[in-house]
């Protein structure tokens, strides 16, 4: 506007009212072209890990991608699967092949062609590449075959519902082959993918900053020209920078900085309920502990905890109100809660009178919490409410690493863990609840449920998919391996004049459709 | 001289040996594997195993310090497993910040701490002591992340006059720089300048009831000289001292006030990395800074010469 003035000043100078059109057509253009020429500065809770979507562990690293590396697909605000790479698809008759239809003038931000050759690239990339972390979310993908340049067939062992869903995450998302094959160690600090904004410049722990990729097939939609994501640990320190303007959105506000926000009317908030959890995970055969304790050893005993839980009461006090309360791996939210098992009441005078049952009225545990204050407030409201009962929890709080390698040994009688979620249900269970599965913590094995969990994941339908839901949840809320607490909402802040933020239960920002 | 300073840097060496040894043993101590710590949310066992192999947990500790000193000897600190990126370039990428932090944390600590001391050790029992005192007492007892905290709230969000957090390279722009490290270097500057200030006091008081200063005077020289040419030269050598490690200290990280400030410094870089178990970055960055503090040390022991002549003899 100040580059507008002088002109506006000199032209006067000069009494040139009859170009008084042409200065006003400038003035447009100048304004327009200021419009273009904007950044979007964003302040997350951790400094992301390395940006290489086969590599990547984090759950931050994936706001960072969203703007980088398009995907094949994506989820929207219902959680239903939408085109993004990919423009179509096509299960085939046994279910054991997926047909993809690619779009086509797409290319990576090096200029490279996007088409079924780069597709089959990525996968065998994310299956084959040491240390890759997609491995394990596409281990029933045994070959890809290219069709046509525009169409890719992913061949799998088994079919496999989560499939889709694991391709609108970052198993899906598509890196540029050559710079790829160019630099295989180092491709994670000079990523280039086929987002809307392409890697320039990172400061470990400082910022890192995308500039907008000019020939993004979607380019209409993006109205910054940078987006710089900076990481601030403190959720204090991020609100003041967005109070003091220095940011233009901040993503994880703290739930007690939510009131004072309301009454800023500079900034909006924006929430959604988690497709996480809360949870606490109970030893039932981790290890030799399990049966030492009586929470591990009696199902009447861990009823009688669950009992005397009241989850509103938590998510008030614990979390300022900014949760929903929960009991199962999805909220009541989600379309596949299992509604055959709704969330119990709290019962005091019955979590007594089954410890009373069980032999152990007054039982010990220690309830080991990582240090984040979460899950500290949430550990000392579940101790209190549990002493009502008769329980005596100890709470151990431990930095999180070391929390991880004891749930990973079971040395622990129960275990207070967040799960970030993922969008189709069997990313919140399988790995949970499977006999011998990785985050298995709680050592719960049970063939029956395994074969429901199989089960779940070969069925394409989703009503047939919901009634093994319903199946596992009767079960597994029977045996409580783990006691769900809560689904915490996703809350961000933004500057008022930011338009078009989307709400998506997955936490991740989209700069589609974006505007300042 | 010569002969002294040959000795210390003889004496470098196995210190820094023992250095190596001690940063690798405390590391074990560290609980946790940090395989499942890396290995993310998702804790794919194939991603373990392969970190193990790479890290060389699969190895008993002697092979794996091997491994670690024989890189530090080819001059490769290891690479970053988080976010895949050199030790070395990370700390090339952290030490101008932090030194720019610590000089100007050390400039802001010495310009209010040693005026503060000597007034306060001249003018002994009067306002200006208790003044002096009362100031030491709030530096001391302030916690570095409320001061910073509070400051940001005045300064950045209620007046606007300065950004919340963040770093501009002095390159970029120097008024930026100066802009995002000021509030920074006062809260860490604060501290130390208590502390100077306590330290300078009872070093001046005691040299200003010694005999020499008592013939200053007699001899008629003017008071100022007294103070800052004859006591305050020989109450310098615990300060530089405690300077220089005040300084070591600063240079290792300020956890606290980069976190709150978002600097990128070495505080941050190896409480991130202690938390991720990224013992590459752990092991380097420590190793580092030990070595920073040998020779401020060293730099310490050479200013002694500078200031105090007895010691050239």
């Amino acid at each position: 506007m100040r580059t507008f003035s002088l002109f506006r000043r000199s032209l006067f100078q000069r009494s040139l009212f009859k170009k008084l059109g042409t200065v006003l057509v400038l003035a447009a253009t100048l304004c327009a072209a200021g419009a273009h020429a904007q950044t979007l500065r964003i302040g997350l809770a951790e400094d992301p890990d390395v940006l290489d979507p086969t590599l990547a562990r984090s759950f931050v690293g994936r706001i960072v991608f969203a703007s980088l590396c398009d995907k094949l697909f994506d989820i929207d605000e219902k959680l239903n699967i939408v085109p993004q790479l990919a423009t179509s698809y096509q299960w085939t008759p046994d279910n054991k092949g997926l047909i993809l239809k690619l779009r086509s003038g797409v290319t990576f931000q090096d200029g490279e062609k996007f088409d079924a050759a780069a597709v089959k690239f990525n996968i065998e990339r994310h299956k084959n590449l040491p240390g890759s972390n997609r491995r394990g979310e596409l281990s029933p993908v045994t070959t890809v075959d290219v069709i046509d340049p525009l169409t890719v067939r992913i061949n799998l062992s088994e079919p496999f519902a989560p499939l889709l869903s694991v391709l609108a995450d970052r198993a899906g998302m598509m890196v540029s082959p050559k710079a790829a094959q160019a630099n295989p160690s180092n491709f994670g600090n000079n990523p280039v993918c086929s987002g809307p904004f392409r890697f320039t410049e990172r400061v470990a722990q400082d910022h890192i900053t995308l500039s907008r990729y000019a020939n993004y097939w979607n380019k209409d939609a993006i109205h910054f020209d940078k987006i710089i994501f900076v990481p601030i640990p403190d959720a204090t320190v991020r609100l003041a920078n967005l109070r003091s303007g220095q940011l233009d959105l901040i993503e994880r506000v703290a739930p007690s900085d939510i009131a004072g926000l309301k009454s800023d009317d500079r900034f909006k908030i924006a929430r959604t309920t988690e497709i996480g959890y809360e949870g606490i995970t109970i030893n039932l055969g981790k290890s030799d502990l399990a049966q030492k304790n009586p929470l591990g050893r009696d199902p009447r005993v861990r009823e009688a905890f669950e009992l005397s839980l009241d989850r509103q009461g938590i998510v008030q006090v614990a979390m300022d109100g900014e949760a929903d309360p929960g009991n199962q791996w999805v909220a009541p939210s989600n379309p596949y809660y299992a509604k055959n098992v709704p969330i119990p009441q709290r019962n005091i005078a019955r979590a007594k009178a089954l410890l009373k049952e069980a032999g152990v009225p007054n039982p010990t545990f220690t309830l080991m919490t990582p240090t984040t204050s979460d899950a500290q407030r949430t550990a000392q409201v579940v101790q209190a409410m549990a002493k009502e009962a008769g329980f005596n929890v100890k709470i151990l709080s431990t930095e999180f690493a070391t929390s991880l390698t004891l749930a990973d040994q079971g040395q622990f009688d129960a275990y207070v863990l967040n799960w970030s979620g993922r969008a189709d249900p069997d990313g919140n269970l399988f790995s949970f609840y499977g006999c011998k599965q990785p985050l298995n913590y709680s050592g719960y094995c049970k063939p029956a449920l395994d074969d429901l969990l199989n089960h779940s994941r070969s069925t394409l339908d989703p009503v047939e998919r919901q009634k093994y839901f319903n199946q596992i949840a009767a079960m597994t809320t029977q045996d409580r391996p783990i006691v769900y607490l809560f689904h915490r909402h996703w809350l961000w802040a933004y500057n008022k004049k930011l338009t078009g933020f989307r709400v998506v239960p997955d936490g991740l920002i989209r700069v589609q459709g974006l505007k300042m | 001289m010569l002969q002294f300073l040959l000795k210390r840097l003889a004496a470098i060496i196995p210190t820094i040996f023992f250095v190596t040894l001690i940063i690798f043993g405390l590391q074990q101590l560290l609980p946790g594997d940090p395989a499942v710590v890396l290995a993310g949310e998702d804790q794919d066992p194939t991603v373990i195993a392969y970190l193990h192999k790479k890290m060389h947990l699969d190895q008993p500790l002697p092979v794996r310090y091997a491994y670690w000193v024989g890189g530090v000897l080819k001059g490769d600190l290891g690479d970053s497993l988080r976010i895949q990126q050199p030790v070395s370039a990370l700390i090339a990428q952290k030490l101008p910040v932090t030194i720019e932090l610590a000089a100007l944390a050390m400039l802001i600590a010495l310009v209010i701490g040693i005026p503060a001391g000597i007034v306060s050790a001249v003018a002994k029992n009067t306002a200006w002591d208790y003044a002096a005192n009362l100031f030491a007492l709030w530096g001391l007892s302030t916690p570095n992340f409320w001061l910073g905290i509070l400051m940001i709230m005045l300064f950045s969000v209620s007046l606007g006059w300065l950004p919340a957090s963040g770093y501009v390279s002095p390159f970029e722009d120097l008024k930026a720089n100066l802009a995002a490290m000021i509030m920074p270097a006062f809260v860490l500057g604060n501290a130390i300048a208590a502390v100077l200030m306590r330290h300078t006091r009872s070093a001046m008081l005691q040299v200003l009831n010694a005999d020499y200063v008592r013939t200053a005077r007699a001899k008629g020289l003017d008071e100022r000289s007294v103070i800052l040419k004859h006591a305050l030269r020989n109450a310098l050598t615990p300060i530089i001292t405690l300077g220089a490690l005040e300084f070591g200290t600063l240079l290792s990280g300020a956890v606290l006030t980069e976190q709150v400030f978002s600097i990128p410094g070495f505080g941050k870089l190896i409480v991130d990395a202690v938390f991720n178990r990224d013992y590459a970055v752990v092991q380097g960055v420590v190793l580092f800074t030990a070595s920073v503090y040998i020779v401020l040390n060293l730099l310490a022991d050479l200013a002694y010469f500078y200031v105090n002549p007895r010691l050239r003899g």
